[in-house]
């Protein structure tokens, strides 16, 4: 590639990581028809391509790449119109010329989210979706961090785009009083592509999802400073990612919580997010975020005390569980049970208390098991559980820390 | 834009539009709906469907015809009236489904009318 080539296509690059989302956040609002914004983009950045090495990269990449977009959409819907009505011969160009740019280009980026995240979308395919139409991700990589096929995924969201435009879902911003749900389903949705790396064998600083989920999490904490729970997401994954350096050790194997090094967490990362929750919290209003991010400080506190304080981590866990009942919640809740008391049995009694249909494909819900079966000393039956947890783990790693853990136990025979 | 509403409901609450005795009652809460849509001005049309025991199925395979007594399949809903309403967005369809007496006893579709062929 010779030089102004290259030049060319790094400002491409740096101009879509920059701003894709807000282009195609503006332009599907202008049209109201997401796929149709994102193939206006595409070929406008394909001209760039050839165009910019020829003439000098733009003063404004954006407004140069929104401008080339948008006489896309508007050849896309001349052809469009004409194939409907043959008699049509002149279009009204007035009616989108009259769009003019605006000096700023706004962020419309969260009401796409919203547009994602609408009730009539399945709740499963909303943070793919938003994983492309927000920051640009191609269906493959979407894909893997999903576990299916490239295929699957493609379809999946080329039909959930169809239905957005042919149902014409409303893009403005939703009633007053259906927003607060719409935004925990936002925040759900990015929680839902943040968690995905955990069961699979991403490496820090891979091509997992978790860092572009932890992108659209700052971004909406900063689009929406006044919203606890947006920011108490934000929290709770900076204190996941606080955590990353320590959760492998030098040799990839993947170390649990309660044994990590605390020192080789990132500081700087949990004070960041120990500032969001105290703002979360002054703002009045708990949420299920706010005390998942709140247990994990809980746990991060051990960097200084030295001890993991379990009786003020079971106490949140009541109240989220009060407030959100969910079956990982009670995974935790039984762990801190657990070790709040000493005495394991009240953590497997907690674990007693999940549905049966539910805990009997859970891997989490094994693992933990296993655990505090062996915390109570009752070693066949926590051999049977760890055999069932690693039957069930997706991950290479998670699985070797597993059985590891399975050998320890067996130990040799008396 | 045009949308069908399908209302499903579950063998009893049909049985009891059927009944002589219950039917004025029953009737009530989808007159009361069928006016709502009347005075909103967004009804394009719609029919009430007669009970399912008096529907037949007719299926061809292989040159060979067959007729069964009843709808398609032995489901736990029962297709029992459509209406067609013109409406801006999906979410305004929404919020006429989840008015209609069939959403609380079972459930209403909602679907667009297709689009020409682009």
């Amino acid at each position: 590639m010779n030089e102004p080539q290259g030049a060319a296509r790094a400002a491409a690059e740096a101009a879509v990581r920059a701003s894709y989302g807000r282009l195609v956040a503006w332009l599907a609002w202008q049209w109201r028809d997401i796929a149709a914004a994102e193939d206006a983009l595409s070929d406008a950045l394909i001209a760039a391509l050839t165009t910019w090495p020829r003439d000098g990269v733009p003063a404004s990449p954006e407004a140069w790449l929104m401008k080339a977009a948008k006489r896309n959409l508007l050849k896309m819907e001349r052809r469009r119109r004409f194939a409907e009505d043959p008699t049509l011969t002149v279009l009204h160009p007035a009616e989108h010329a009259a769009t003019q740019l605006p000096p700023e280009l706004p962020d419309d980026r969260l009401r796409l989210m919203l547009v994602c995240a609408h009730p009539a979308i399945e709740p499963s395919i909303r943070s793919a979706l938003m994983l492309q139409t927000v920051l640009g991700l191609d269906a493959q990589r979407i894909a893997r961090g999903f576990l299916v096929s490239p295929e699957a995924m493609t379809k999946r969201l080329v039909r959930v785009k169809t239905k957005i435009r042919d149902t014409r879902i409303r893009f403005e911003e939703p009633e007053a009083c259906d927003l607060p749900d719409r935004l925990g389903s936002v925040l759900e949705a990015i929680y839902g592509a943040y968690t995905l790396d955990w069961d699979s064998d991403v490496s820090p600083g891979g091509e997992g999802l978790a860092a572009e989920a932890w992108f659209l999490a700052d971004l909406v904490a900063s689009l929406i400073p006044e919203d606890p729970e947006a920011q108490g997401l934000l929290a709770l994954i900076e204190l996941c990612e606080a955590r990353k350096p320590a959760r492998y050790d030098a040799v990839g194997e993947s170390v649990p919580l309660d044994e990590q090094n605390p020192f080789h967490w990132h500081t700087a990362l949990i004070d960041r997010a120990a500032r969001r929750l105290h703002h979360a919290s002054s703002l009045n209003r708990v949420g299920a975020f706010q005390l998942e991010a709140a247990i994990q400080m809980a746990h991060c506190s051990r960097l200084r005390s030295g001890v993991t304080p379990w009786s003020d981590i079971q106490n949140l866990y009541e109240v989220l569980l009060s407030l959100h009942p969910t079956v990982g919640a009670n995974l935790g809740y039984a762990m801190a049970c657990a070790y709040a008391s000493g005495e394991a049995q009240q953590g497997i009694d907690v674990l007693e208390a999940v549905d049966p249909k539910v805990r009997e494909s859970h891997q989490p819900w094994w693992a933990t098991r296993a655990h505090l079966l062996a915390k109570a000393g009752r070693r066949d039956e926590a051999l049977g559980a760890f055999d069932r947890a690693i039957a069930l783990t997706r991950s290479q790693a998670m699985r070797r820390a597993l059985t590891r853990q399975q050998v320890g136990l067996a130990g040799p025979v008396h | 834009m045009q949308f069908v509403l399908t209302f499903n409901q579950p063998m009893t609450e049909i049985e009891r539009h059927e009944n002589g005795a219950d039917a004025a009652q029953a009737l009530e809460p989808w007159k009361a709906y069928m006016s709502e849509l009347s005075a909103a001005g967004v009804m394009r049309g719609g029919n009430r469907l007669a009970p399912p025991w008096t529907a037949t199925t007719v299926r061809v395979r292989g040159g060979q015809r067959t007729f069964q007594d009843g709808p398609f399949a032995e489901t736990k809903e029962i297709a029992s009236g459509y209406i067609v309403i013109d409406v801006d967005s999906l979410d305004e369809a929404l919020k006429w489904a989840e008015r209609s007496p069939s959403s609380v006893t079972g459930s209403t579709e909602v679907r667009p009318v297709a689009m020409p062929p682009q």
